[in-house]
This record gives structure tokens, sequence and C-alpha cells, in this order.
């Protein structure tokens, strides 16, 4: 009964609120899905963290650490809205640390260069718009309020990635080199985030029976690559695939398998930086634990 | 060791009523203040900012939605559009 | 390059390489909400450098900021000893913080009266932004203090090791003293009665103990460096050196 009340809200595109009823799946989905996009946001500050201190000009610098800045705001209003769902953001750094909870597995590739930080604004947070502009209709609305102020901010974001690599595509031989180099290490790990084939997907049915997924991967990924394919052509860039072509019958692209041995390997913590990345989130939290119990004890301190 | 969550509402122009935006960890209400700031004003978004410990809300349930609400439902004489005014009618 | 140029790369060294020590908390802060309030600082200090260097390329007509920024050597560098230490713990670097901010607050409260309009501007749009940091840091100093008898003993010690190099906020060279003449700059010596007073203020409600002056740093006006400086440099100008006809 309780179920049936509960989809009809979800059919006429209702919102579910925290102290609605909800099936325990839902839940569990939710929770697993929206942890994983924060863990993602703050994971993915190491990688383009690693660049602020050598970014080439203030303005670049000012803008990456904006940029960076914004990514731990982002993973906070995840947080927060996971944590409606009755789990603490302690659980949840505890599920990462375990290696229980999963994180976007584009951030367990290292940044080698400026022009990454380039590739990472323009494809990976490219990618992420695609993913987030179609979960701001999602059916929770904690969730669903976070992705729609998420994605007011993340616009820049993509932006000041373009801006990078159209400015090293024309720039001196060396920086147009850099910039090609970042996107054939990038490209084949960005089109990945969309996650494994529909058809491959055990949960695509329930995420879309219950609205919190409302595009499907293999549709989302398309949408991304037909829209990139003709930014990296307008700066003079290649993508690294040979089997790229477009489609005219079906008004979109044609695109090359991805190796998904390497996805695999990726996402089950065989990926180039997924220890580094997981060891430095844990040192950062064991070092501030003396700082955390200080502001409690002084807070009990007052309380009392 | 939990941290203490505190909601967060925005005024985001004088003369506007606050608004809900989500919620923040501090152990203390200066703190709260300041990472509330921090995290939801970035864009220039306020000009006020309210803190409540998460335990102080209230909140009516799901269950109370019917005798809570339906009732104001049908009440329709509380809306100025259920009047008939005469053609010609100003200022009314 | 001219007097009041020099004068104005002291301070815009000192908030562009607190700056660049700040930025390097990214992601390694105690929780997430102190990594977005040190990033915070670190972009408004950013903004600060850069409303300076901008000023001094205007006065000076040829070089541009970035290439103050990107193309000097250690010995051209005017920054505080204390902006170039290395951040150490979350202690070490709020009690920097917190120590400096102070300063800038009474700082650029005299800057404010400076008969050069645009430092006077800059000043008072910096203010506002300072006297936020400085509620952040001496906050945290006083719950580092009060806290746990760990955190008091670490902030403890941050205070002790670090005193040595706020002798430089108070000193008043030959370039300082003519500013202060010109109406252009601020006299530092006169800042330490207040910044005395503050500081007692906050370590007293943090319960920590003032430690006693003894030998000072100094050198930064002449360009005189700590072996930091030169690390960080290496890796703040990197890109630039190495690529030198590149635009970024």
């Amino acid at each position: 009964m309780q179920e049936q009340l509960f989809q009809k809200k979800i059919d006429a595109e209702q919102k579910i609120e925290p102290k609605d009823w909800m099936p325990e799946g839902y839940r569990s989905h939710l929770i697993r899905q929206i942890s994983q996009h924060a863990h993602s946001e703050i994971i993915g500050m190491q990688p383009e963290g690693n660049w602020i201190t050598r970014a080439p000009s203030l303005r670049a610098k000012m803008i990456l650490l904006a940029k960076v800045q914004d990514e731990a705001g982002h993973g906070l209003y995840l947080y927060s809205a996971c944590e409606t769902l009755g789990i603490s953001r302690n659980e949840l750094n505890c599920q990462l640390h375990q290696g229980k909870a999963k994180y976007s597995s584009i951030f367990n590739y290292p940044t080698l260069s400026w022009a990454d930080m380039g590739a990472i604004g323009w494809l990976v947070d490219g990618a992420a718009i695609v993913n987030q502009v179609s979960l701001q209709k999602t059916s929770y609305g904690p969730y669903s309020r976070g992705m729609i102020k998420i994605c007011k901010e993340e616009s820049f974001h993509q932006r000041q990635g373009y801006e990078i690599m159209s400015e090293m595509a024309n720039g001196t031989k060396e920086q147009k080199e850099m910039a090609q180099d970042a996107l054939n290490r990038f490209w084949w790990p960005s089109i990945m985030m969309f996650g494994p084939h529909d058809s491959d997907s055990p949960r695509t049915g329930n995420a879309m029976k219950w609205k919190i997924k409302r595009k499907t991967n293999d549709e989302l990924r398309q949408d991304f690559i037909d829209k990139t394919v003709a930014q990296a052509e307008l700066i003079g860039l290649k993508i690294p695939d040979p089997d790229l072509k477009w489609n005219e019958e079906r008004g979109s692209y044609d695109f090359g398998e991805i190796d998904w041995d390497e996805f695999w390997d990726v996402v089950n913590g065989k990926g180039p930086c997924n220890e580094q990345r997981l060891n430095h989130h844990i040192k950062a939290h064991e070092d501030g634990e003396w700082v955390r119990k200080a502001a409690k004890a002084y807070a009990e301190k007052q309380n009392s | 060791m939990e941290a203490t969550i505190w909601e967060v509402f925005i005024q985001s122009k004088n003369g506007l009523a606050h608004k809900h935006v989500g919620n923040i960890h501090a152990e203390d209400k200066e703190m709260a203040l300041q990472n509330a700031r921090d995290l939801y004003t970035r864009r220039n978004e306020g000009s006020c900012i309210w803190v409540v410990k998460s335990e102080y809300i209230v909140s009516s349930v799901p269950e109370d939605e019917e005798s809570f609400f339906d009732p104001s439902n049908d009440k329709v004489y509380r809306h100025p559009t259920f009047y008939k005014m005469p053609d010609g009618s100003k200022h009314i | 390059m001219t007097d009041i140029e020099k004068y104005i790369l002291r301070i815009a060294d000192t908030t562009l390489i607190l700056s660049q020590r700040l930025s390097e908390w990214c992601s390694k802060g105690p929780s997430l909400e102190e990594d977005i309030a040190l990033s915070n600082i670190s972009l408004d200090l950013l903004g600060q450098a850069n409303g300076l260097l901008e000023y001094v390329s205007k006065l000076n007509g040829e070089i541009s900021p970035d290439e103050y920024a990107f193309k000097r050597d250690e010995r051209e560098f005017y920054n505080f000893q204390i902006c170039e230490i290395e951040n150490g713990h979350f202690g070490d670097t709020i009690m920097r913080q917190f120590l400096i901010d102070i300063y800038f607050k009474l700082y650029y409260q005299e800057l404010e009266k400076s008969k050069d309009e645009t430092l006077s501007a800059l000043a008072t749009k910096s203010l506002k932004e300072v006297s936020y940091h400085l509620r952040h840091s001496s906050n945290w100093v006083i719950r580092l203090g009060d806290g746990t008898q760990e955190s008091k003993d670490k902030i403890q010690k941050s205070l002790n090791n670090i005193w040595k190099y706020t002798g430089e906020f108070f000193e008043m060279d030959e370039l300082d003293k003519k500013m202060l003449e010109e109406k252009i700059g601020v006299n530092n010596k006169n800042l330490k009665k207040d910044w005395d007073k503050l500081v007692d203020e906050t370590l007293n409600m943090a319960k920590l103990k003032r430690p006693e002056d003894g030998y000072m740093m100094t050198g930064s006006r002449k360009g005189i460096h700590t072996e930091m400086l030169g690390k960080i440099l290496s890796e703040m100008q990197y890109l630039p050196r190495a690529y030198p006809d590149a635009k970024w």
C-alpha cells in the first residue's frame, strides 16, 4: 500500500523528501549513488590540487583555486543530502577508507602536465555536467536541489578547462603537443565515466523506475560525445579514436569500443592512482583528528 | 566521534525571507556561522545567515499532511479570486 | 625600480607567498569545512597580491604583474620571512595566520590613510577580507588553546616556534621612513603597541602563554630570505620559466 503510494508519487513527478516513506532499496540505492558522487568531488580535488602551486599565471592560479574550492563545496552539498537519508558523514568516510565505497574512476589517473587541467575541466566536468543536468530532475528532493545548485556553479568549470585547451592548442608548438597529449590520455577515461553499457548495468532498471536516474549510461555517453567532438575540432585537436565517425542516419557519432578490461580494473582498485588517492584522504583525516577533537572539547566546555 | 549538524537558512537580499539551503558540520555556533558563510555564500548569495542545530528543528510528518493541510484546500473563500467584482470597479 | 614600486612589492610579495603556502592545504584540511576556509583565505590573499602587482605594473609601465610574480629571483622578493616557512600542522598554519592577520588589519587601517589613492582603495577592500580571516584564525587559536591538552601543547609550541618571525612586522628601514615622510606609507613601529594588545587578548582567551622576545629574524626588506623561499619559487615559477615564449 505504502509502496503503491510511493510509486504513484514518483510517476507523478513529485519529490520524495527525507521524512517520506520509501522502500529500503530506494534508500540504499540513493545512499550509494549520492555518496559515490560526493566522494568523487572530494577525491577529484587531489589531481587538480596537484597543479595549484604550479599554475602558470596569477589568473590561472586564482581560477583553479576557486574551482577546486567549488569541488569541496559540491562534496559538502552532496554529503549533506546523503545525511538526510539516515547515514552520517563519518560512516561514509569509513566506507571510503575501507574501500567499500566507490568514486568516479577518472580521478584514479594522474595529472602529468598543466594541459591536464584543461582536459579535466573540459572533458571530466563536461561529462559530469551531462550527467548532472539530467539529475536535476531526480526524484529525491535534497538530491535534486543539490544538483540544481551544483549545475549553476559547474559551467564555469567546463569553460575554464576548454579555455586552457583552446589557448594551448593555438599557442606554441610545445603547448599544442601538451594539449593533444592530455586529450589523448583523458579521452577514454572520460567516456568511461558514464559507466558500463546499459546491458551490463544491473541497477539501471530500478534506478529508472524510481526516477533516481533520468537517462541511461549509454544515452548520456552518446550525448557527451556528440557535444564534445565539435568542440575538439574547433580548436584543432584530434580525438584519439580511429573509429569515430558521424552517422547521418542516427544523427550521432559512432565511436570505438571502450577497453572494458581497463574500466573494470580501475573501478576495482587497480588503477594508477587508486592507492595514492585513498592514502592521501586517510592521512588528511588522521592528521586532522586532534583538531576535530579540540573543537569538540572546546564546545563542550562552553555548554557545561 | 560525530560532528554536530546545523541547518542553514540564507536571506539572499534584504526584505526577503530566509530560505533553507542545506546543512553544515560545526561544533559551536561561531564556527557554524563561518562554515555556512564559506559554503553557501561564495557567490554573493547572502545578506544574512541563520544556523540552527538540526536537533532543534521540529517537523510535521507526512502522516499529518492530510489533517494539517487538506482542510485549508476547500476554503476557497479565503482567496480573493472567489469573489465577483462589478465591472469597472477599481482599487479593490 | 622606484621607491614606491619597491615599497608596494613588500606587501604584494607578502600576500602572494602566503597565498601560495595556504594553497598547499588543498585537500589536506582537518575537515572539508576547513579546506574551504583555508582556500578561501588563500584566494583572497591572491586577489590582494594581484591588485597590488597590477598597480606596481602600471607605475612601472613595462613589467607585467605575471612577470613580477614569475620572473623575479629570490633576492628580488620582499615578502616577510614568516610567509615562506613550511605550513607544518594545522596549528602551525593557524598561529601564523593569526599573527599576520592582526598585522594586516593594523597595517591596512593605516594604509587607508595613504596619500596614494590607489593604495588607499586597495587597503579598504582588503580590510573587509582581513577582518573575516582574523575572525577565523583567532577563533581557531582559542579552540586549539582551550580544547584538549594535546591541542594546547601543540599550539603553544607553534606560537613559541614562530615568534621570532614577528619582529619583521615592525621594522622601519630607510624606504619605510621615506614613504612615511611622503604620507604614502605606514609607520610600522607604531603598530606594535596595538598588535601586542590584540594578540594578548586572544592568547588570554586561548589560555596560551606569550613567548619572551628573543632573537628576531630579519632581512626580507633587503631580499634576504630563509632557504624555503627558493623552493617555493622553483615550484611556482617553473612553467613560465620553462616556456618563456608561451602565453598561458
